[in-house]
C-alpha cells in the first residue's frame, strides 16, 4: 500500500476500464497540445521580429478554416462523451447477486457490516473476484467512499442512500479515503480494503465473536418496535402487509405509483405521511429520532428478505 | 396640453460623462432592467426550492397552505396592484411636469405599501400565535411535521424577502415624493420616478406569484 | 450615437491618431489633478476606481497566498508539523474564499476593465461612475466581513460551504463569512451592471459592435454572467446563513429537505463563476498577441462569439461538479455532454490566437511572454477538462488533486498570466511610466516555471488518489508534495518580483509616452497618463481594431525609447 509509484494500482474491473478511457483522453491531449504548441514553436521562430519570412498578405481569418476547428471538437467531444458515459452507465448499473454491505458514515469513520452481520469500522475485508455492492448512508454530514485502486467514489449523503459496487481482481490492501470534505479530522476518515482469497475470506466472516446477521437483527427490530403489531395479516389495524413488497409497484393514494425500493421503505418509516399507499389511512407515526441508520438499514434488509417471499393469501 | 422643454434647462441634468439627456435616460433604463433581471434570479433561488418540494411533499403542503390567512393575502395583493397603479400614474404625471399629482400619487404608493407591511405584520403575528413559525414554538398535528415546517420556512423565507424588497421601495418613495415637493422632477427629469417605478412594478409582480404559490394551493 | 457616420471631414482612421511624442510624461493627468486622499475616495474617475481596487485585491492576493505558503509548508511532511487540522482546514478555506471572490473575480473586470474599459470605446467615463465607486466601497465592506471573520477565528467549510457541514456541524464564523462573500456579490453585480450599460450606450461615434475590441467582448459577456449568476450565490449563502442562525432550512435533512439542492444551487453560481474569472483574461491575450505580432486577430467574429457562447453554455454544465453526488445518471449524461460542448469554443480562441502569430513579426516583450504562457497554461488546464467531463474517469478523479491542479492551470496559470500580462501591457498608460523591461522579462519565465513545478505533480498525485483537502497523507504521495511545494517557493518569487518593480517604477521608471507600444486601441490614442476624461476630443472610429501591419515594422525594445 505505502510504495512510492506514478500510477495507481488497477485491482478491480472497473480500473481498467477507467485507464483505458484516462490513456485515450492522454493521448488526445497530446494530440491537441502538439497542434498548438508546435505551430506557435515554430511561427515564434520562423516569424521573429526582424527575421527575413515572407509577411505578404497575412489572412486574418477563412471561414472554412474555423468550421474545421470548430466541426471537429465537436465531432471528437461527442465520441469521447459516449466512450465516458457508456463506461459510467457500466460503473453506475449495480449487478445482482453481489455481496451486500451496509455503510454508515460518521465524523470522522466508516462504521461497515456485512450481510452476516460481521462489523468492521475503516476497514473493509473482501474476496477477490467477487461483486461487492455497498449501500450507504451518513449519519451527520456529506462524506465520500473512495477506493483509488478500484477507480470508485460515491457521495454518501444524509437522509438518502447511495450505492457502489466494484469486484476486485487482485489481493492486497488498498487505500479507502475520504474523499468529500466533511470537517476536522477529514482526512483521517481513511482506512482500507483488504482483498483476500476466497477461503481466507470465509475464514475471516467466521473469526472472533458470532455475530446476528443483518436480516435476523432487522427482523427483531421489526417485533421489538412494534411494527408487526400493524403490519401483519392478523392484525387490529389497517396496515399494508409487506411480504411480497420489495421492488414491487405501489399505488398510491394521491394516485400515483411508487415502487418499493430502499429509498421508499426508509421514507416510509421515517416520513410516513409522504407517500400513503393507496386504501390505507394515513395513521403510522413517524420513526424519525427513534431509529440509528444501522437500524433502518437492518430493518430495510428485513423488510427486502421477506419482501422478496411471496405475499400471503388474505 | 403641449409641453416644451427648453434645451438649456436640461442640460443641467446631464452627467459629464454624457452627450445628451436622451444617453442618460436610455443608460438609466437599461440599467434598471439588469438590475431587476438580477432580482428576478435573487428571488429565482427560493422559486426553485420551493417547486422542489412542492413536487416533493405536494399534500403536506397543500395543507400547511391552508394554515395561512387568504383573507389577509388576498387584501394585500389588492393594496399592492392599487398601488402599482398609483405609481404609473406618478410617472405620467412627472412625465407631464404636474408636480402636485406627482406628489399626491408618490406619497400615495409610499401608503399603500405601509398598509401592506402593516397587514404583514399582523399576519405573521397571527402564524406566531397559531404556531406556525419554525423553530419559534412551531406545531403541528398532522403526520410529518418535519415537511409542514419546511413549507413556513420556506413561506417565511419568501413573504420575509419581498417585505425587504417592499420596505426599500417605500423608502424610495418617501425620497422621491420629498424630492418631488421640492419641485427636482420638473423640466424633463423624469427619469428617476420611472426608473424606480419599474422597481415598485417589479415588487408588485413577484408578490402576484407568491400569493397563489403559498395561499392558493391549499384552496382548490 | 452608436453606429453614426460621422461626417466626411472628420473622418479618421484609429491610427492615424497616435500621437508620436515618445517619452512624454503627460503633466496633467487624472493623477495630478486632485491630490490627497479625500479626492481618492470621492473619485468618480473611472481610472482611480480602478487603482483603488488593485490596491485592495492585492491586499487579499496577499493574504490568501500566505494562506497558500503555509498549507504548502505544511504538506512537506506526510503528518502534521507546522499546524493542526483545525487550522489547516481554516487556511485552506480561506485561501479559497479570498483568492475566488476577493482576487481572482474582480481581478481583470474591476482593475483592468475599470481602467480600460470606456477608453476603449472612445468615453469619458462608465454610465453610472457613482455606481463604480459605490461598487468598490460595498467590495471593501464585503472584505472587511471577510476579514472579520478571520480575525475572530476563520472558517472551515472550504470554499465551497457544502451543507448540511457548514450549516449544522462546523464551529466556526460562517455567517460572517457569507456575509462577506454576500455583500462582495453585490459590488460584482453593480460592476457587471455598469460594464453592460457602458458597452451599450457609451461607444463613440464609428465604434460598431464589430469594430470593439476582443477584451470590451470578453469584459460584456463576463459582465452577463456576473449579473446573473451572482444573485443565485446571494441568495443562496443567505439561506445558509439564516438556516444556521435559525437552526432550521430547506437544507436540512431532518426537515426532510435536501443538502444536495445547496450544491445544485452554489454550482449553478460557481461555474459561471469559472467563466467570470477567466472570459476577461481571453480578452486580455486578444489584445496582446495582437500588438505583439502585429497582426489583425486570426478570425474577430469567431473569437467573439465564442465568448458569448462560452457565457450561454457556462450557465447549463454546473452538475459536472456533482457527478459523484447522487445525482440522477441521466441528469450527470447531460452535464457531461455538454461540458464537453462547452471546451470547443475555448478551443476555438486557441486556434486563433496561434493562426494570429502566423505571418506575423513578434516581439517578444514582457506581455507577449505572459500571453505565450497563457495559452501554454490555458491549453493544458483546458484540456484536463475534458478528462472531468468524461464521465467514468471524472468518478475517480472527483476531489482529488487533479481537480486542484486542472482548475489552478486555469485560475493561475489562466487568469493570473492573463492578469500580469495586461497589468504589464496597460502600466505605461496607467502610471505613464514603463517598467525595467529585462526585469519583466526575468518575472514572466519564473512565473511560468514555478508554476508548472507546482502544480503538474498534482496532476499525477490526483490520479493516484490523493484527496484534496487533506491535512495528514499517506507517505508515498510526499515526493509529489515537496516537488509542488519547491515550486510554490519559485512562482512566490515569480509574484514577488513585478510587485517591487512596479512599485519601483511608479516615480523612477522612465516615461513611457502615450503609445509606446505602438497600440492601435483608442485607449492608446490619448497621452499616458490620460487625462481625467480620457480624450482632449472624443474620438472617431472608422475602421475595424488591430489594423497593425507586420510588413511595416516598428521598434517595441522599449530600453531604446
Amino acid at each position: 500500500m505505502d510504495q512510492f509509484r506514478l500510477f495507481p494500482p488497477q485491482a478491480s474491473t472497473s480500473s481498467h476500464e477507467v485507464d483505458a478511457l484516462f490513456f485515450a483522453l492522454t493521448l488526445i491531449s497530446l494530440f491537441f497540445m502538439a497542434i498548438i504548441f508546435l505551430p506557435i514553436i515554430f511561427f515564434s521562430v520562423k516569424y521573429r521580429r526582424g527575421s527575413s519570412a515572407d509577411r505578404s498578405n497575412p489572412s486574418s481569418g477563412s471561414f472554412w478554416v474555423e468550421s474545421g476547428w470548430t466541426i471537429g471538437p465537436i465531432f471528437l467531444s461527442l465520441g469521447l462523451f459516449a466512450w465516458s458515459a457508456l463506461a459510467y452507465f457500466r460503473l453506475e448499473r449495480r449487478p445482482a447477486n453481489a455481496i451486500e454491505v451496509q455503510v454508515v458514515g460518521k465524523q470522522w469513520m466508516w462504521k461497515l457490516q456485512h450481510a452476516e452481520g460481521k462489523r468492521e469500522i475503516n476497514e473493509l475485508h473482501v474476496p477477490v473476484n467477487s461483486t461487492v455492492a455497498m449501500t450507504m448512508t451518513s449519519q451527520d454530514v456529506i462524506h465520500s467512499f473512495f477506493v483509488p485502486a478500484f477507480r470508485v467514489k460515491q457521495d454518501v449523503v444524509p437522509g438518502r442512500y447511495t450505492g457502489i459496487w466494484f469486484k476486485p481482481t487482485r489481493t492486497g490492501e488498498y487505500h479507502i479515503f475520504c474523499a468529500q470534505y466533511c470537517g476536522t479530522q477529514h482526512s483521517q476518515m481513511v482506512g482500507r480494503v483488504v482483498v483476500m482469497e476466497p477461503q481466507a475470506y470465509e475464514n475471516w466472516l467466521k473469526s472472533g465473536e458470532p455475530t446476528e446477521s443483518i436480516v435476523l437483527a432487522g427482523e427483531r427490530l421489526f417485533h421489538d418496535r412494534g411494527c408487526s403489531g400493524c403490519h401483519s395479516p392478523n392484525s387490529q389495524f389497517h396496515a399494508p402487509l409487506l411480504q411480497g413488497l420489495y421492488r414491487k409497484p405501489v399505488p398510491l393514494a394521491d394516485g400515483t405509483m411508487a415502487t418499493a425500493n430502499d429509498e421508499y421503505l426508509r421514507d416510509s418509516i421515517l416520513q410516513p405521511a409522504k407517500q400513503i399507499t393507496a386504501g390505507y389511512a394515513n395513521i403510522m407515526p413517524s420513526f424519525t429520532g427513534h431509529l440509528s441508520e444501522e437500524e433502518i438499514m437492518q430493518l430495510i434488509a428485513y423488510l427486502k428478505y421477506i419482501g422478496n417471499q411471496p405475499p400471503p393469501s388474505q | 396640453m403641449s409641453i416644451s422643454i427648453s434645451p438649456a434647462s436640461e442640460e443641467a441634468f446631464v452627467g459629464q460623462q454624457f452627450d445628451d439627456i436622451e444617453q442618460q435616460r436610455d443608460a438609466a433604463k437599461l440599467g434598471m432592467w439588469i438590475f431587476l433581471a438580477t432580482e428576478v434570479l435573487f428571488f429565482g433561488g427560493l422559486f426553485l426550492g420551493y417547486t422542489i418540494y412542492r413536487f416533493t411533499y405536494g399534500h403536506i403542503f397543500v395543507e400547511a397552505s391552508r394554515k395561512l390567512d387568504v383573507l389577509i393575502g388576498g387584501t394585500n395583493t389588492a393594496v399592492l396592484l392599487i398601488s402599482s397603479l398609483l405609481m404609473a400614474f406618478a410617472v405620467r404625471a412627472a412625465k407631464l411636469d404636474q408636480r402636485r399629482a406627482l406628489v399626491g400619487l408618490l406619497a400615495g404608493t409610499a401608503v399603500l405599501g405601509c398598509v401592506f407591511m402593516s397587514l404583514k405584520g399582523v399576519e405573521y403575528h397571527k402564524d406566531y400565535v397559531d404556531h406556525l413559525v419554525p423553530r419559534m414554538g412551531f406545531k403541528w398535528e398532522g403526520a410529518d411535521p418535519g415537511n409542514a415546517e419546511l413549507f413556513y420556512w420556506i413561506y417565511f423565507a419568501m413573504t420575509g424577502l419581498h417585505a425587504i424588497h417592499v420596505t426599500v421601495g417605500i423608502g424610495i418613495m418617501l425620497v422621491l415624493t420629498l424630492l418631488a415637493w421640492l419641485g427636482k422632477f420638473s423640466h424633463g427629469n423624469h427619469n428617476t420616478v420611472e426608473i424606480a417605478g419599474l422597481y415598485w412594478h417589479f415588487v408588485d409582480i413577484v408578490w402576484v406569484f407568491l400569493f397563489p404559490l403559498l395561499y392558493l394551493v391549499g384552496h382548490r | 450615437m452608436n453606429g453614426t457616420t460621422p461626417a466626411p471631414e472628420t473622418m479618421k482612421s484609429a491610427t492615424e491618431l497616435v500621437v508620436e511624442r515618445p517619452g512624454e510624461f503627460a503633466r496633467e493627468n487624472y493623477l495630478s489633478i486632485h491630490r490627497g486622499v479625500r479626492a481618492w475616495l470621492l473619485t468618480k474617475d473611472h481610472k482611480r476606481i480602478g487603482l483603488l481596487y488593485l490596491g485592495t485585491i492585492l491586499i487579499f492576493f496577499l493574504i490568501a497566498s500566505v494562506a497558500a505558503a503555509l498549507m504548502r509548508i505544511e504538506l512537506l511532511t506526510p503528518q502534521p508539523k507546522l499546524v493542526t487540522s483545525e487550522t489547516y482546514n481554516k487556511l485552506f478555506t480561506i485561501h479559497g474564499v479570498l483568492m475566488v471572490w476577493f482576487f481572482l473575480i474582480p481581478s481583470i473586470p474591476t482593475v483592468l476593465g475599470n481602467f480600460v474599459l470606456p477608453m476603449m470605446i472612445g468615453a469619458r467615463d462608465v454610465a453610472f461612475p457613482k455606481l463604480n465607486l459605490m461598487s468598490w466601497y460595498i467590495f471593501v465592506a464585503g472584505g472587511a466581513l471577510a476579514l472579520w471573520s478571520l480575525i475572530r477565528g476563520g472558517v472551515d467549510t472550504g470554499w465551497t460551504f457544502y451543507t448540511p457541514y457548514s450549516t449544522t456541524y462546523a464551529n466556526t464564523h460562517v455567517i460572517s463569512m457569507a456575509a462577506g462573500v454576500f455583500v462582495a456579490g453585490f459590488s460584482t453585480i453593480v460592476t457587471g451592471i455598469n460594464f453592460i450599460v457602458t458597452t451599450h450606450k457609451m461607444r463613440a461615434p464609428g465604434l460598431t459592435w464589430f469594430r470593439l475590441p476582443l477584451f470590451v467582448w470578453s469584459l460584456y459577456a463576463t459582465s452577463l454572467i456576473m449579473v446573473l449568476a451572482t444573485p443565485v450565490l446571494a441568495i443562496t449563502l443567505a439561506l445558509i446563513s439564516v438556516e444556521r442562525f435559525w437552526g432550521v432550512g430547506i437544507f436540512d435533512p431532518k426537515l426532510g429537505g435536501d443538502p444536495v439542492l445547496f450544491q445544485h444551487l452554489f454550482w449553478f453560481y460557481s461555474h459561471p463563476a469559472v467563466y467570470i474569472m477567466i472570459l476577461p483574461g481571453m480578452g486580455v491575450i486578444s489584445e496582446l498577441i495582437t500588438c505583439f505580432s502585429r497582426k489583425r486577430i486570426y478570425g474577430y467574429a469567431w473569437v467573439g462569439s465564442a465568448s458569448m457562447a462560452i457565457a450561454i453554455l457556462g450557465f447549463m454544465v454546473w452538475g459536472h461538479h456533482m457527478f459523484v453526488s447522487s445525482q440522477s445518471v441521466y441528469a450527470g449524461m447531460i452535464f457531461s455532454i455538454l461540458s464537453f460542448l462547452v471546451a470547443v469554443p475555448s478551443g476555438i480562441k486557441v486556434f486563433n490566437w496561434t493562426a494570429t502569430l502566423h505571418k506575423g513579426s513578434i516581439h517578444f516583450a514582457t506581455p507577449m511572454l505572459y500571453a505565450l504562457g497563457f495559452i501554454g497554461l490555458f491549453t493544458i488546464g483546458g484540456l484536463t477538462g475534458l478528462f472531468l467531463a468524461a464521465l467514468a474517469v471524472d468518478v475517480h478523479v472527483h476531489d482529488t488533486y487533479f481537480v486542484i491542479a486542472h482548475f489552478h492551470y486555469i485560475m493561475v496559470g489562466g487568469m493570473v498570466m492573463a492578469f500580469m500580462g495586461g497589468l504589464h501591457y496597460w502600466w505605461p498608460k496607467i502610471s505613464g511610466r514603463l517598467y525595467p523591461e529585462f526585469a519583466g522579462k526575468l518575472a514572466a519565465m519564473i512565473t511560468f516555471i514555478g508554476f508548472n513545478l507546482t502544480f503538474f505533480p498534482q496532476f499525477i498525485l490526483g490520479y493516484l488518489g490523493q484527496p484534496r483537502r487533506y491535512h495528514i497523507y499517506p507517505p508515498e504521495f510526499q515526493i509529489f508534495h515537496v516537488l509542488s511545494t519547491a515550486g510554490a517557493s519559485v512562482l512566490g518569487i515569480g509574484y514577488l518580483m513585478p510587485l517591487i518593480y512596479f512599485i519601483w517604477s511608479w516615480r523612477r521608471g522612465r516615461a513611457a509616452g502615450p503609445n509606446p507600444w505602438r497600440a492601435t486601441g483608442l485607449e492608446w490614442q490619448t497621452s499616458s497618463p490620460p487625462p481625467e476624461h480620457n480624450f482632449e476630443q472624443t474620438p472617431i472610429v472608422t475602421g475595424p481594431p488591430y489594423s497593425y501591419s507586420a510588413e511595416k515594422d516598428v521598434d517595441l525594445n522599449l530600453a531604446s525609447i
